[in-house]
């Protein structure tokens, strides 16, 4: 080991040292955490997880989380995959203007958004609904999407397409066997975003939704604020929304090293 | 060479569908209010631009977009450089490659109010591991809930153990681009360590450096959850970000006048500021 690999073990022993405490706290009694401090849970306990697994209303909020950030994942992509590719291989009419304006959206403060968000989705009648949530988190994923693969895309030569069209290939047929298999790690890196963006945001999800598509984190903030102040349960729902994020982190690990330098990001 | 071609405007008419469907009409909706003064009961009256004059000269106002200002100062100033550094150190290749890839990017896959939550357990004066820590062992008088600098140094904190991976990502996915044989060219060429960084290193990763401090300017710029759910703004005002008090003005006090004036300029600011970023940071791209 040489001796600056220090740097990167202590910065990953500070991103440690929180999450063990979380994990820590969610093994404890209610008792242990109010009693006092201690490193290691003293009284083992798995009563908390076995809330979260037997009550309905936290469990269900994983399967709604899991579920809007799928459909939003699937949604960005789909749209933004032509798009990119447009941006990447014509120039046409206000093409600048209108790359600039998709990036804006991902400017603009969710917090401005919430309340006109609530108006929107209940005229159109889609308030408290799983898609509700997915399109309006597309407001700041998509423009990354677009941004993310059109950088993949202009690294790929254009001599590809043309080679395509001489050997007969017709466009959508060429874009779905051949173009988006050679950028699929450009793929591979937006959906992880568009994945991770959407994981994480509350503000906009908890505006959107009131009982049939409430997210998990939606469970906590109520849970918190209603039944007095259950730390080790807290700790044990936080702990569980860790582990989509680690699962999805480890399938793309290879894509996010190379992802990125491969295309002119 | 891109070719001319109208008709790529098919390709980008569902991204455009969907994103004006979720921009243009609540941004019309917030201007709309933004103009009017309401008494309840769907009353509304016009306003004019008063509530944009109101906001723009409001101490509080000013107060929270300078306390904005300096997060992001701060966040920039501490998770650029940091990150630059984290990446320059980790290993090129081999077993701890993924390692500390997926132990890094593990912060950012935690939703924000699940991180607030995290770091209000960890920072308990009592119970938290750090509050325990700097209370008992070291003897600080360390209680963020009573003191600003104690609250501004955690939420500093908070988001740089949140963020600064996203920077150590990019960086490296730029560093590992770097073929072989510059550092060779480097080395026969009796090049400094500076130097390599200087003209080697830091161009390759210029790119995706953009990326990276642009993302973190914007997302800085408008954080909420995870303050608000570790300090609430608090003790007092000190920690009430632009975010915070937006939210406080609309969904609190249901100022929605005010609040939608506010929301215009904030965004109005974070545009600009984006715009001087980009414009800086790619004025150089020959493209």
């Amino acid at each position: 080991m040489r001796k600056r690999s220090i740097i990167p073990v202590l910065y990953i022993l500070f991103l440690m040292l929180p999450i063990y405490w979380l994990v820590a706290m969610s093994f404890k009694t209610t008792n242990e955490i109010l009693s006092g401090f201690s490193l290691f849970p003293q009284t083992f306990t798995l009563q908390n997880y076995r809330v979260i697994f037997t009550d309905p209303t936290w469990y269900w909020g994983y399967v709604n989380s899991i579920f809007y950030v799928s459909l939003n994942t699937v949604i960005s992509i789909t749209v933004a995959l032509p798009a990119a590719y447009a941006f990447s291989r014509y120039r046409f009419l206000g093409d600048k203007t209108l790359f600039f304006w998709l990036l804006t959206n991902r400017m603009a403060p969710a917090a401005v958004f919430a309340l006109p968000f609530f108006q929107l989705y209940s005229s159109v009648g889609l308030f408290d609904t799983h898609l509700a949530v997915a399109l309006a988190h597309t407001l700041f994923n998509v423009p990354l999407a677009v941004w993310i693969l059109e950088g993949f895309m202009g690294g790929v030569p254009k001599e590809l397409d043309e080679t395509a069209y001489v050997d007969g290939y017709s466009f959508p047929r060429f874009f779905v066997t051949i173009f988006i298999p050679t950028i699929k790690a450009g793929v591979g890196v937006a959906a992880f975003f568009a994945f991770m963006f959407s994981w994480v945001e509350l503000l906009l999800a908890k505006t959107l939704t009131a009982v049939a598509a409430k997210p998990i984190a939606a469970t906590m903030t109520k849970t918190a604020s209603s039944a007095g102040y259950e730390l080790g349960l807290l700790a044990a729902a936080g702990t569980l929304t860790i582990i989509p994020g680690a699962i999805v982190i480890y399938f793309v690990r290879n894509y996010i090293a190379k992802g990125f330098a491969l295309g002119r990001v | 060479m891109k070719t001319e071609n109208q008709r790529a405007w098919f390709f980008v008419l569902p991204v455009l569908l969907l994103v004006a469907f979720n921009a243009l009409i609540p941004i019309m909706t917030v201007v709309n209010y933004s103009v009017q003064e309401t008494f309840g009961n769907n009353l509304f009256f016009w306003q004019g631009l008063d509530w944009f004059e109101q906001i723009l000269r409001s101490d509080r106002f000013r107060a929270s977009l300078g306390r904005q200002f300096l997060f992001t100062f701060l966040i920039l100033i501490i998770e650029v450089p940091l990150g630059i550094i984290i990446a320059l150190s980790m290993p090129k290749k081999g077993l701890w490659v993924p390692v500390c890839l997926v132990t890094m990017a593990l912060p950012m896959l935690i939703p924000w109010n699940v991180v607030g939550a995290m770091w209000n357990i960890f920072t308990l004066p009592d119970i938290g591991l750090l509050g325990y820590f700097l209370n008992t062992v070291l003897g600080i008088n360390y209680d963020m809930t009573q003191d600003p600098i104690a609250a501004w140094i955690t939420i500093v904190t908070m988001d740089v153990w949140h963020w600064t991976s996203l920077v150590v990502l990019l960086s490296y996915a730029g560093l590992v681009s770097i073929p072989d044989a510059y550092y060779q060219a480097a080395k026969i060429d009796g090049a400094s360590p500076w130097k390599v960084f200087r003209y080697i290193q830091l161009p390759k990763m210029k790119t995706v450096l953009t990326i990276a401090i642009l993302l973190r300017f914007m997302d800085s710029f408008n954080i909420y959850t995870e303050p608000f759910v570790l300090t609430g703004g608090g003790p007092g005002n000190s920690t009430t970000l632009l975010s915070i008090d937006l939210v406080k003005i609309a969904l609190g006090q249901f100022d929605l006048g005010p609040a939608a004036a506010m929301s215009l300029i904030y965004f109005a600011i974070t545009l600009l500021v984006s715009w001087l970023f980009y414009t800086l940071m790619t004025k150089d791209d020959d493209k």
